[in-house]
């Protein structure tokens, strides 16, 4: 019997389960899934729970109902990934021998990275959303929140779900104006990036989103320390930015088992150097990474975790005959972005293609729009969650192609000369 | 397509004056624009824009953090060395695409 040993049981690594189960010939393959915990997420529900949308319970599963019986299931600590000898060592000695590994463990916030913003005001007047805890304390804190400065900001630009601050902006937005307390709260968005939106078409659709609900952006601040004392956030360049209540986003980083096993690329984060195309590690060639815990550079997100599946399990059965690995990823993600008052947009995009107007998944009838507010978007991403939990994770196909189309989409004519 | 126009020749930009491919830049490119954003260029400036080159080409995604873990010089250095915007800054001057989000 061969091994094929996957690391992380969230998005990616159990739709790879479940892919590899259906279709590597099981006379021959052993597929084992670690995780050290039991509890799925469904992690886009995360940024719901703050605004009462969904309860915490909604985002709750057991990983073992998405993985097939089959699967060997080990809940445990992963030590390190022994790439030289094709092994993985656990917490507490046992070995898992591999022929073929997939890292899928993911990417976390790291609030420690930043100093002081885990100080004396964390879980009082400094939240993240990211997090089931962080979601759930913050749910709490806005239903009596009174108003004041609330600040959302970006640690760092590499983070899941780019889209999500922006959302928890707009989300706010309603929510405070809902609850009738929009004139008592001043909304800042503070990012590293130039801008909120950073595309050229995706900057002239929705812009004018931030004015209508007069959401202020602070742009090119890049977030050294939180003094909790003053209540600032202060800028490497000495900026200074004041709240009363802080949504951060913290810095993303991949596992620390990643760095443990010299797998991490150089800048400590703990991404793993990916091919950007084929998915396989550059270390080791019976070493692939999928989702978030790459270092590729596509959005972390769980559309891109489930595009890259396709292509991934096309290139491991190539592997396994011996055939160069054909299947590319082409950095295809597709993301909903809710503004609030049951609306939504739609953008879908790749490495080489930014995010542009038009219709999805299919021309002129749509029924989505992309770059456009519209409730088709809103029930889109309500319907996701269904999507998510049946046909996503059990690594059924859905019906958009892994490459990212240009049907549907609008292109520019190039001006005459 | 828009054009820069610098003393060895054209070379295609996008409409915010970054480099459309890399592979036309030139070290004099790089003096030229950064004279655009009032910035000399000095040889320690030169090894964090070589080695941002490298990393964009490997498809590796950027960002200030990094730059600031790459033992080539710290975040408080790479403000120095480009004021204001470092990563958005130098990215211009390296010839490669502006840091971006999704949107």
């Amino acid at each position: 019997m061969k091994n094929l040993v996957i690391l992380g049981a969230g998005t990616a690594g159990t739709m790879m389960a479940n892919k590899l189960y259906r279709d590597l010939n099981r006379k021959i393959w052993n597929i084992t899934i670690i995780d050290k915990d039991e509890i799925h997420y469904y992690q886009p529900g995360f940024l719901f729970i703050p605004f009462g949308i969904y309860q915490p319970e909604d985002v709750v599963r057991t990983k073992a109902e998405f993985l097939p019986k089959g699967v060997n299931f080990i809940i445990g600590d992963i030590a390190r990934i022994e790439g030289e000898k094709n092994q993985v060592l656990l917490k507490g000695g046992r070995t898992l021998p591999y022929d073929i590994l997939i890292i899928a463990t993911g990417a976390n916030v790291v609030p420690e990275e930043t100093p002081g913003l885990t100080g004396s005001l964390w879980h009082k007047d400094i939240f993240d959303f990211y997090t089931y805890e962080g979601a759930t304390h913050l749910a709490k804190k806005l239903e009596n929140w009174e108003g004041g400065k609330l600040v959302i900001n970006l640690a760092e630009t590499l983070i899941k779900c780019p889209v999500a601050p922006l959302e928890f902006a707009f989300l706010a937005d309603a929510y405070f104006t809902e609850k009738g307390t929009r004139s008592k709260v001043e909304i800042s968005y503070v990012t590293p990036l130039s801008g909120a939106f950073t595309k050229p078409k995706a900057t002239k659709m929705l812009s004018a989103l931030l004015e209508e609900k007069q959401i202020h952006v602070v742009p090119d601040f890049y977030l050294q320390e939180v003094d909790n004392h003053r209540k600032v956030l202060i800028s490497y360049d000495q900026k200074e930015v004041p709240f009363d209540l802080l949504v951060t986003i913290p810095v993303n980083k991949g596992v620390d088992m990643i760095a443990a096993s010299n797998l991490g690329d150089e800048d400590g984060l703990n991404f793993v150097p990916t091919d950007k195309q084929t998915l396989q590690s550059k270390k080791f060639e019976n070493v692939f990474v999928i989702g978030d815990a790459t270092n590729v550079p596509a959005s972390k997100a769980g559309s891109v975790a489930h595009f890259e599946g396709e292509i991934l399990l096309e290139n491991i059965l190539s592997y396994i005959n011996n055939l160069p690995l054909e299947a590319k990823f082409d950095g295809h993600a597709n993301c909903f972005i809710e503004t609030g008052y049951g609306k939504a947009a739609l953008i879908d995009f790749n490495y080489e293609t930014e995010p542009l107007a038009g219709k999805f998944p299919w021309p002129v009838v749509g029924p989505m729009g992309l770059l456009k507010v519209n409730r088709a978007n809103h029930f889109g991403k309500l319907a996701f969650k269904w999507i998510y939990w049946h046909i996503l994770l059990t690594g059924k196909s859905l019906p958009v192609s892994s490459h990212m189309s240009m049907a549907g989409k609008e292109i520019e004519k190039k001006k005459s000369v | 397509m828009e054009t820069l126009v610098m003393n060895n020749g054209k070379v295609d930009v996008n409409e915010e004056g970054y480099l459309k491919n890399p592979a036309q830049w030139t070290p004099e490119l790089g003096h030229e624009i950064a004279k655009e954003v009032n910035i000399e260029l000095t040889d320690r400036h030169f090894e964090v824009l070589n080695w941002l080159r490298a990393k964009q080409a490997e498809g590796v995604a950027l960002s200030i953090r990094k730059v600031g873990n790459s033992g080539l010089v710290d975040i408080k250095e790479f403000y120095q060395l480009f004021p204001g915007g470092p990563l958005k800054i130098s990215s211009k001057i390296a010839g490669i695409p502006k840091p971006v989000s999704c949107i």
